[in-house]
């Protein structure tokens, strides 16, 4: 009897809330249903049909449309995710444990500055951001999204380890520089060890923010470079000939599995993220 | 083994914030025990940092073994630390905690297992070797922070605040167990503290700060029986001293202090005999054991009848509280006199060792210890005892 | 007064250690600088100069700024966000309060309620925004549903209606982040201190009154939080408009951020298109200082 307030005995009230539950959970649930439902379905059943009913016949002809329209941008998308992920969750890292156990003059000021990023409307650097990376050579290529997802990831995945490390005694710190440690060997010998549910959110958020990312992609890459989001943008909201919303399902099926399969699998360490980089500053 | 030595340390922040330590000068010889003690945020921590080399000092020098050793890493001043949250690496096991140090000072391994065994056999830690910290009570994680600092083998060792995360049984086991080791290894050692007890308890020398400042550095004893000024003198000692507030009298050319019960006077005769005091706030410092009750024949002491207020068996002692000079004062009288609330005491006191202080600096009159410049703000806190 | 003695020199190991923490951090520090400040203050002289396709430093003082508020469509777009923000702000909180404090009871299942609820967010913006196109498709979606289970007046047109399209966004959006206000509010619930609650039902207070004067206003710092949050989503909505409407029908269903952009990357208008982004940040920094300013008071008081 820790938690709750409200007895567990049936009554009224527990049917009404129970209701109310899961009248919200299938309203959460019948886009994901009606998708999955439209992507097996053929044209001519989707006019026939309506959103919830069965498919006449169980067709993945959708899907394998989607695929060859938005398979190859598929991949550009794992081309940028994973190396923005990576580095920038280092970087964060490395940030991280300097903006709390290396404090010097000026680092928290750093850190104030670069919270702000947190918040910054992109549009406001959509612009000199575009031109740095058409000097750079970078323009419209998955490298030049990789470099931006890098630098305005900074902000948050510094953000969540700094806040985590700030927890951490900085006792251990003096200890191990007592021991005859320096900088690096801290880091990785000792603070990377215990930074494994922070990694773990810092993935997961990245992972999310980056697959999810239209903006950027939209502006900074075109043509053979288009991560998903974007393919599947152009692909919905073509006007040229006739609509096969079979595909277009399963085109945002295939763009949404990979971070829907991620919060399944791992939904603490992405709420965490959630709450974590949204509360805490 | 080895000497240590500080000449006139001090520590600033700057950006015109106090300096945290002002003028500090203290020497212990190899393979003594200092102490040092006071209130938190007295700087003692930082001055532990700054030994370590975890701080930088802004000023003096520390010397060990005579070499200056101030502008060192911490990592090659040969010091190892035992620290309050015992800072134990979470993810390594006991024996990888212990071994660290060593590996990083590029130990071969077969010496490191050597010297880890020794350790954890010192210790009794040799079931706990592969556990982890978290798995580990407050008491078996202190002992594998000390092993971290034995194994070092360092030339000093300093301990901050080590048994202050311990129930009090433990703490008071530790606290001999510390001792005990000390004894055996004699290596030089500095203990920070907040607790009087363990600063009479477990040091050769005491150096009792406040603000930054020594306010008296010396052996427990001369602390406790000679304290230099009226915060020492508050701040060692349990039950602490009571501090009368008194007005001379110069009688036959001897100065007298007066105290009154509300029933009865006493002039208690002073030995020291500076002119002009008679005019001056003073404090009266006397400890509770040196109030006693005073026998059926007369001993010629200087006595006062005082009615008991409150009393307080402990065990050993019975506490008890009577009003000198609108002054509660507690009396630390044998348990096995019957003693009740109401009763009248005869009580006595050794003028010799009655200490006398000026309520105005602090300061301690009549005797030759003088302590190092006291700041303003110590006058304050007195004034209105 | 001893001597001071001085002080030695460090290894050069050591000077390297001393300066690694500043080496390591330098190349954030400069990504910051120039990558967050510096771009920020180019859009800004941006915003003063004529640029059209390509960036011009002829400077026309406030005259895109003026050019911007003359523009009938930055109108729509600005009218747009306040109705969708506010809509949008508001459902989600209502939602996500009570499905905090439904869920708050006791429940069964509990766990897999709410990653149901949470599941949205995980989604981005753009297939959101694709899903409700279809679910709110006039003639074939929710419309057509609605008629074959036997509600033959229903008509659910909004997609293509200018004065009702903004509504979609609002209900794509509430769907997609609602469950996170859920979340967040179900986080600080758990945090209230129960005997605090256990007290009121010592008082004799009934649970709905409990909830309401008792736990709800000591959510007082999530509420803020996920306010701001969520007029952060709004102002920063761009992925959304794009996958479901691309603004339309006409710029019907304009936000600041659509405008943004097609002003500066489809119509040529860097200037105008940097103005409207300036102006998007002053409504994100007018939310966020006041904000900032409580809370580190709030944290000073502690």
């Amino acid at each position: 009897m820790t938690r709750s307030l409200a007895p567990r005995a049936f009554s009224f009230s527990r049917l009404a809330i129970y209701s109310t539950l899961l009248l919200a959970c299938a309203l959460y649930l019948i886009p994901l249903i009606v998708m999955l439902l439209t992507s097996f379905k053929s044209p001519e059943d989707i006019r026939t049909g309506n959103l919830l009913s069965w498919p006449a016949v169980i067709t993945g002809i959708g899907w394998i449309k989607a695929w060859d329209t938005v398979g190859g941008y598929f991949w550009n998308s794992v081309k940028i995710t994973v190396p923005a992920v990576v580095i920038s969750t280092l970087l964060g890292a490395l940030n991280g444990y300097v903006l709390s156990m290396w404090r010097f003059r000026g680092s928290q000021l750093f850190f104030g500055l670069l919270l702000f990023g947190c918040f910054l409307p992109f549009q406001t650097v959509l612009l000199p951001a575009s031109f740095t990376l058409g000097k750079l050579g970078l323009a419209s290529t998955t490298s030049g999204l990789v470099l931006v997802h890098i630098v305005y990831g900074l902000a948050f995945t510094t953000l969540f380890f700094r806040n985590y490390y700030c927890s951490v005694p900085d006792a251990l710190v003096r200890a191990a520089r007592l021991d005859g440690a320096g900088f690096f060997t801290i880091f990785g010998r000792i603070l990377l060890p215990m930074s494994v549910p922070i990694i773990m959110v810092c993935l997961i958020w990245q992972f999310t923010q980056i697959w999810n990312d239209f903006l950027f992609g939209v502006v900074f890459a075109s043509g053979d470079a288009q991560p998903i989001t974007v393919a599947l943008n152009n692909l919905v909201n073509t006007s040229t000939g006739v609509k096969e919303y079979n595909v277009d399902m399963a085109a945002a099926m295939i763009a949404g599995l990979p971070t829907l399969l991620v919060y399944v699998l791992a939904g603490k360490y992405f709420l965490r993220g959630l709450t974590a980089g949204a509360v805490k500053g | 083994m080895a000497t240590l030595e500080l000449r006139n340390v001090n520590k600033t922040y700057g950006n015109g914030l106090p300096d945290t330590l002002k003028h500090i000068d203290l020497s212990i010889e190899s393979g003594e025990f200092l102490i040092l003690v006071g209130p938190s945020g007295c700087g003692k921590s930082t001055l532990m940092n700054c030994i370590a080399g975890l701080e930088q000092i802004t000023g003096g020098a520390i010397l060990v073994d005579d070499a200056d050793i101030s502008g060192m890493s911490p990592k090659d001043r040969d010091i190892a630390m035992v620290f309050q949250s015992y800072a134990l690496y979470p993810t390594m096991n006991v024996r990888d905690n212990i071994a660290f140090g060593l590996k990083m000072r590029k130990m071969p391994a077969a010496a490191i297992d050597e010297e880890v065994a020794r350790v954890a056999k010192l210790l009794q830690i040799e079931h706990l070797l592969t556990r982890k910290p978290g798995q580990l009570s407050g008491g078996q994680q202190q002992r594998v922070a000390m092993g971290r600092a034995l194994a070092r083998r360092p030339k000093i060792y300093l301990f901050d605040e080590p048994l202050s995360n311990l129930d009090a049984k433990l703490r008071v086991e530790m606290r001999t167990e510390i001792k005990l080791m000390h004894q055996r290894l004699k290596t030089t050692t500095v203990y920070v503290t907040h607790d009087q007890i363990e600063a009479m308890t477990l040091g050769d020398k005491v150096a009792v700060m406040k603000d930054g400042l020594i306010q008296q550095f010396g052996t427990p004893q001369q602390i406790y029986n000679d304290p230099a000024n009226l915060f020492v003198a508050s701040f060692i000692g349990s039950p602490p001293m009571n501090f009368i507030p008194v007005r001379l009298q110069c009688k036959e050319g001897r100065l007298l202090a007066v105290l009154d019960s509300g029933q009865a006077r006493c002039e208690l005769p002073l030995g020291i005999s500076d002119a002009g005091l008679e005019t001056r706030e003073l404090i009266l410092g006397i400890r509770p054991e040196q109030i006693s009750l005073a026998p059926a024949v007369a001993n010629g002491l200087p006595g006062i009848q005082a009615d008991v207020q409150i009393t307080e068996p402990t065990g050993p002692d019975l506490l008890v509280f009577v009003t000198l000079n609108q002054t509660k004062v507690c009396c630390r009288l044998a348990p096995d006199v019957p003693t009740r609330v109401g009763d009248t005491l005869n009580l006595q006191f050794d003028p010799a060792r009655v200490l006398l202080f000026d309520a105005a600096s602090g300061e301690r009159l009549g005797v030759n210890v003088t302590p190092r410049q006291i700041g303003a703000d110590n006058v304050a806190q007195f004034k209105g005892r | 007064m001893s001597t001071v003695a001085t002080i030695n020199k460090a290894s050069p190991f050591d000077a390297l250690q001393r300066w690694l923490p500043k080496l390591v951090l330098a190349p954030s520090m400069l990504i910051v600088l120039v990558g967050f400040y510096g771009y920020i203050l180019w859009t800004f002289v941006l915003s003063f100069t004529n640029s059209s396709f390509m960036p011009s430093y002829k400077w026309v003082g406030l005259a895109q700024y003026a050019r911007l508020m003359e523009n009938d469509r930055w109108w729509v777009a600005s009218k747009n966000l306040l109705v969708f923000g506010g809509m949008f702000i508001a459902i989600s909180l209502v939602i996500g309060v009570l499905l905090a404090v439904l869920l708050d009871q006791r429940i069964r299942r509990e766990g897999v309620i709410r990653t149901v609820y949470l599941y949205p967010m995980a989604l981005s913006m753009i297939v959101t925004g694709t899903a409700w196109k279809w679910l709110l498709n006039p003639g074939l979606g929710l419309d057509k549903m609605l008629r074959d289970w036997g509600w033959e007046g229903f008509r659910l047109d909004w997609l293509v209606d200018p004065d009702r399209v903004v509504y979609c966004l609002v209900i794509a959006a509430v769907w997609q982040a609602s469950g996170f206000v859920m979340a967040l509010f179900l986080a600080g619930l758990r945090s209230v201190d129960q005997s605090i609650i256990r007290a009121a039902q010592v008082d004799g207070a009934s649970l709905p009154s409990i909830y309401l004067r008792i736990v709800l206003p000591s959510l007082r710092p999530v509420f803020f939080s996920a306010l701001m949050i969520l007029a952060h989503i709004a102002i920063k909505s761009f992925d959304l408009v794009a996958a479901m409407t691309a603004g339309g029908p006409g710029y019907a269903s304009d936000l600041p951020a659509m405008f943004m952009y097609s002003f500066t990357f489809s119509r040529g208008q860097m200037g105008m298109g940097s103005a409207s982004a300036i102006l998007m940040l002053g409504a994100i920094l007018s939310i966020l200082v006041p904000y900032l300013y409580s809370e580190l008071r709030n944290k000073r008081h502690d």
